[in-house]
């Protein structure tokens, strides 16, 4: 199985899930292996622009975010109802994403050999 | 059939390391194989061979210690996600100069690589906890 989708489910911070999702995805493409991203639920608020975590003691995702297309890590899918409910559009978001519906995350997760939910 | 399992939520936590044992043990009987047992995020917690459970509960770190001797599985430790969590070995409390290693004796530390070979070798990768 050598291509992996990498769904993220969790705000970028309160946990380490976010951070450890991209971590994931980044250990993909260093092996050369196709990766993409899939942002859902509360994942969506991970690529708000200007975070500022140091007030809760937490590191930055940003740099990390910003290293995803150095590795060649360009398809960051989100759910489109997923940002819909939070009030978001994608102009807003720190990276370019591609939005997805309901139909259309099913057969983004048929695309892929391995979908892991981290 | 070849399988990788990835497991992510820690013994006490959550149900699902427990439920990954019980289907590794449920793959090895109907004769698939264990490419790989990968622990990652808090999933590193099951090789931690220092929790310690009351006598007339399920000690899950020493269960996967005895399937994965039993079976001699492939068991690796993500090491960035293990030292975060005090999950050690003794060449890691070297490096880092702290005391007192609880890595399960027939785990790995290694990082991420380890699972994406892993995958390639698998005909499934099954993902336990997760999500949160």
């Amino acid at each position: 199985m050598n291509s992996f989708l990498i769904i993220s489910r969790c705000a970028p911070y309160g946990s380490a899930a976010a951070r450890e999702a991209l971590e994931l995805a980044l250990a993909c493409a260093l092996f050369d292996r196709e990766v993409a991203i899939l942002l859902l639920d509360d994942a969506v608020y991970q690529l708000l622009p200007d975070h500022n975590p140091s007030a809760i003691g937490q590191k930055n995702l940003a740099a990390m975010q910003q290293s995803l297309p150095l590795y060649d890590v360009d398809k960051i899918f989100i759910c489109q109802s997923s940002l819909e409910t939070r009030g978001l559009v994608t102009e807003a978001l720190a990276l370019p994403v591609t939005p997805v519906d309901s139909q259309g995350l099913k057969a983004l997760m048929r695309g892929y050999e391995a979908v892991i939910n981290v | 059939m070849k399988f990788t399992l990835l497991i992510q939520s820690a013994p006490i936590d959550s149900q699902s390391s427990a439920t990954a044992l019980r289907f590794a043990r449920a793959l090895l009987s109907k004769g698939h194989e264990i490419e790989r047992l990968f622990f990652y995020r808090s999933g590193v917690q099951s090789a931690n061979r220092l929790a310690l459970a009351p006598q007339d509960e399920t000690n899950l770190p020493a269960d996967w210690q005895q399937l994965i001797s039993e079976f001699e599985l492939d068991a690796v430790v993500c090491i960035a996600a293990a030292i975060r969590r005090g999950v050690v070995n003794a060449t890691e409390t070297a490096r880092y100069g702290v005391e007192g290693d609880n890595l399960l004796e027939n785990a790995e530390l290694s990082g991420l690589g380890q699972l994406v070979a892993a995958c390639a070798a698998s005909d499934r990768v099954v993902t336990f906890g997760g999500g949160a």
